[in-house]
């Protein structure tokens, strides 16, 4: 039998979590285990699941982005704000997620060119994007379009009839970007220029890896995955909110590290953040069918595993030396 | 002309920051041979190769390869052109498979789709060119270094290089690897590739190559035919000195043994750790140099390890001028005075970039504590001392190490741990990687320290130098003692024959590859 690579030991260690709390909740609650749970826990987590994509890209190549909750609820209020102004709600998604793009391209240009710490240049880009959600307005604003009220619904995949159950646009989201990301992480050449880079920098030079082009390439395509997580958000909140989604990026950021991937760049898995974000959730949604326990306890839940599996890939990478 | 060189350099001029590293090079190679790149370390060599491969930008000069005048900018653009180049540190992705890294950047893709099983199959190619079979699929860090430079080399050839630039490759690889890689090399020139290859071992240079090209101070001293330069001469050249003042400098010393009376320094007895050093005897007096000898891997660096600390032995005992002590850290090792200079000088020694007075105040300070913070002008005069006793060539006391070269920067440590006033101290491959005369300064400094009372440890993948620098040697294999020369019965044959000598175990036999 071939043995299994060290390499995918973390990934499968959540898998097992994973798999192990849902079976868990199942037992314990007799609703749990219901088709409307799971996708209802893949619709409400989807925002997190697509900006932890982006943020996977930028963990595996060494970098951190910690603009990424201003960059959610920056979209979310512009998108409330333009379609307010009667934008049709295409165009107000095209020029949001443009923007993302381009605020990621300027943030990983300033990364490569300057060689900045990605942590203080992403921390700017985190305080000047909040900043500016604020001046757009500085409170909630529900979001009245057509497009929100009836459309985001009626594109549900129907998948039951009896119970009715659908598939929500924000999950379709959530599905699509994994696997898109999936297949840049695997089967594209930047994709393996990013892990290149983020084993070690200096040989991809030496190998001919235009490492620059990359490195701006990963913010930039962090900035698009936030700005379409901000578009997310608002289907799922029916608003946009400058105040919403303080420290998303340390959700994101947890999801990632539950997922396999390395701090230290080299190492990561796509499908490992997917079920981080869904391990994270899982323990949301037990928590509230307990029922007694304060919603904190999500928060030091999540915490004790965070410092579990970080610790277990610490002991499996010793090993393998 | 048909017989038109392959690559031509003229006047190759490059500068950096208080350095001219290299001054109006000429460097031509012709078709079809191995060419070797010869200089003391800071010679320019390696500058040369990062101006040629497009890692610097030159200052001045010209290159024609292939009659055309080229200008790489990066290493990509060199490669394009048909020049790879393999590093003197393997400069892979540890973390990637071995295929990856054989085709990472120039991915075998179907409409912009990384195709594995393509790259797999051009991998194992690549690697089959080299006599080599191996899973591609594994991480490239679960492989030995040996495999390591073996993939950077099917890498190279994976581009149809027509020049392939091989720097320092054998630094770190045992006697029977140098010799599958000379076979690789013989081959490729069979098939008309031109190779240029940096060395510090002259031995290598006599057994390969053609033609050799000889730096000095950044200068071009001249080019030779290799059978028309006899060793001497080619020392004499790089270092710039008359062949007789050098056989001065490589005349034997005397090996009287430290008196046995002596009481050790350092007594282990039966000192060990499970899965790599057996337990094992080992003395050290007072002006005594013992030498551990092996090939790569018999687990000379781990002994010295579990001596200093840094590893933790399961078994045995150690005695410090005769009263048992426990070592669980190199902190221990330091209160009874070891010192440790490590095989890797880049990763567990020097601090790039703090300066030359930095790097030696180190370990002192780091043992007076915080609280005793140096002065100034004492950390001045320790720093003036060690570079004027040790010859290290530096523009200043202020300047980064990183700057200096592998010799000087190794003479730094020296420096570093001997301000620190060992009794014992550990020396790891202390000369790898430098040239040949800091190599023959280095053997002079032990010698000398010695002299002065110092129990020295000595490892080294040289045996000429093991031979010239210790009154007793310790000989290993697969991480267990196998023997002890004493005096006259240290020679390279001896400890050769010695480290051959079949064991009443089975041995653990090779694979025939690699």
């Amino acid at each position: 039998m071939k043995k299994l690579d060290p390499k995918y030991i973390p990934l499968f260690a959540t898998a097992i979590v994973m798999l192990a709390l849902y079976a868990g909740g199942c037992l314990a609650y007799p609703n749990f285990g219901s088709l409307r749970v799971f996708i209802n826990l893949l619709g409400d987590n989807a925002f997190i699941g697509v900006a932890a994509m982006g943020a996977t890209f930028v963990i595996i190549s060494g970098g951190i982005d910690l603009s990424v909750g201003s960059a959610i609820a920056f979209t979310s209020i512009l998108i409330a704000q333009l379609l307010g102004h009667h934008w049709p709600p295409a165009g107000a998604f095209a020029l949001t997620l443009l923007i993302g793009l381009a605020y990621g391209t300027v943030q990983g240009a300033l990364i490569h060119l300057f060689a900045l710490p990605a942590f203080l240049v992403t921390l700017g880009g985190m305080f000047f994007l909040r900043g500016l959600s604020f001046v757009l307005s500085p409170e909630s604003l529900a979001i009245k379009h057509p497009f929100y009220l009836q459309t985001v619904r009626t594109m549900a995949i129907p998948i039951t009839q009896r119970p009715f159950v659908t598939f929500p646009l924000t999950a379709q989201c959530f599905v699509v970007v994994t696997i898109i990301a999936a297949i840049i992480a695997g089967y594209t050449r930047f994709g393996r220029n990013i892990y290149a880079i983020g084993s070690s920098e200096s040989s991809a030079i030496l190998m001919g890896v235009p490492v620059g082009q990359t490195k701006i390439g990963i913010y930039a395509l962090a900035g698009f995955f936030s700005a379409l997580s901000g578009c997310v958000a608002t289907f799922y909140m029916q608003s946009g909110n400058p105040a919403s989604f303080v420290g998303l990026e340390l959700d994101a950021i947890a999801s990632v590290a539950i997922g396999g991937t390395l701090l230290t760049g080299g190492v990561g898995f796509v499908p490992g953040t997917a079920m981080g974000v869904i391990i994270l959730g899982l323990i949301q949604t037990l928590i509230t069918f307990q029922g007694n326990l304060n919603s904190w306890w999500t928060r030091i839940a999540a915490g004790v595993l965070l410092l579990l599996f970080i610790t277990l890939q610490k002991v499996v990478g010793s090993k393998r030396h | 002309m048909d017989k038109a060189p392959l690559l031509e350099i003229r006047g190759l001029e490059k500068s950096f920051p208080g350095v001219q590293a290299l001054q109006g090079v000429d460097f031509t190679v012709g078709r079809g041979e191995i060419h070797a790149l010869m200089g003391e370390n800071g010679a320019g060599k390696s500058t040369l190769i990062k101006v040629l491969t497009g890692v610097y930008n030159r200052d001045g000069g010209e290159s024609r390869f292939e009659g055309r005048s080229i200008r790489p900018r990066s290493p990509r653009e060199a490669e394009e052109a048909g020049i790879s180049t393999v590093y003197q540190e393997v400069n892979l992705i540890p973390h990637l498979s071995v295929a990856e890294n054989i085709c990472l950047g120039r991915q075998t893709t179907r409409l912009g789709f990384v195709r594995w099983h393509a790259i797999r199959k051009r991998a194992e190619k690549a690697l089959h060119r080299l006599d080599l079979t191996l899973d591609t699929s594994r991480q490239l860090s679960s492989c030995s270094v040996a495999i390591q430079q073996m993939v950077a080399l099917a890498r190279a050839l994976d581009t149809s290089a027509k020049l392939l630039i091989l720097d320092e490759p054998t630094s770190s690889l045992d006697e029977r690897e140098v010799a599958e890689l000379f076979k690789v090399m013989r081959k490729l020139r069979g098939e008309g590739m031109s190779i240029v290859f940096v060395t510090h071992f002259l031995g290598q240079v006599y057994q390969v190559c053609d033609r050799i090209t000889v730096l000095r101070s950044g200068k071009h001293v001249g080019e030779y035919a290799t059978a028309q330069l006899p060793r001497m001469e080619l020392i004499a050249r790089m270092i710039g000195k008359d062949v007789t003042e050098i056989e001065k400098m490589s005349r034997s010393r005397d090996r009287q043994p430290a008196p046995l009376s002596a009481q050790p320094f350092l007594q282990v007895t039966n000192y060990g750790r499970k899965g790599s050093v057996c337990p094992m005897d080992l003395a050290v007096r007072p002006g005594e140099v013992v030498a551990l000898a092996g090939l790569l891997g018999s687990g000379r660096t781990e002994t010295a390890k579990l001596i200093f600390g840094a590893d933790q032995a399961d078994s045995g005992e150690i005695d410090i001028e005769g009263r048992p002590v426990t070592i669980r850290s190199p902190r221990d090792a330091l209160r009874y005075r070891i010192a440790f200079t490590t095989e890797d000088r880049k990763v567990d020694g020097i601090i790039p970039n703090l300066s030359v007075r930095e790097n030696i105040v180190l370990a002192l300070q780091a043992s007076r504590g915080p609280w005793a913070r140096m002065r100034r002008p004492e950390q001045n005069a320790l720093a003036g001392r060690f570079i004027k006793a040790l010859d290290i060539k530096t523009p200043g006391p202020e300047q980064p190490i990183k700057n200096l070269s592998g010799g000087n920067q190794q003479k730094v440590l020296l420096g570093r741990w001997l301000a620190t006033e060992p009794k014992l101290f550990i020396l790891d491959e202390p000369t790898r990687g430098i040239d040949v005369g800091a190599k023959a300064e280095i053997e002079k400094l032990i010698d000398a320290l010695r002299k002065q009372g110092m129990a020295i440890l000595f490892i080294s993948s040289e045996l000429e130098e093991v031979v010239r620098a210790s009154q007793r040697v310790v000989v290993l294999r697969d991480g267990q003692k196998i023997g002890e020369l004493t005096g006259d019965e240290i020679s390279e044959q001896t400890i050769m024959r010695t480290i051959a000598a079949p064991t009443t175990d089975s041995e653990a036999v090779h694979p025939a590859q690699l």
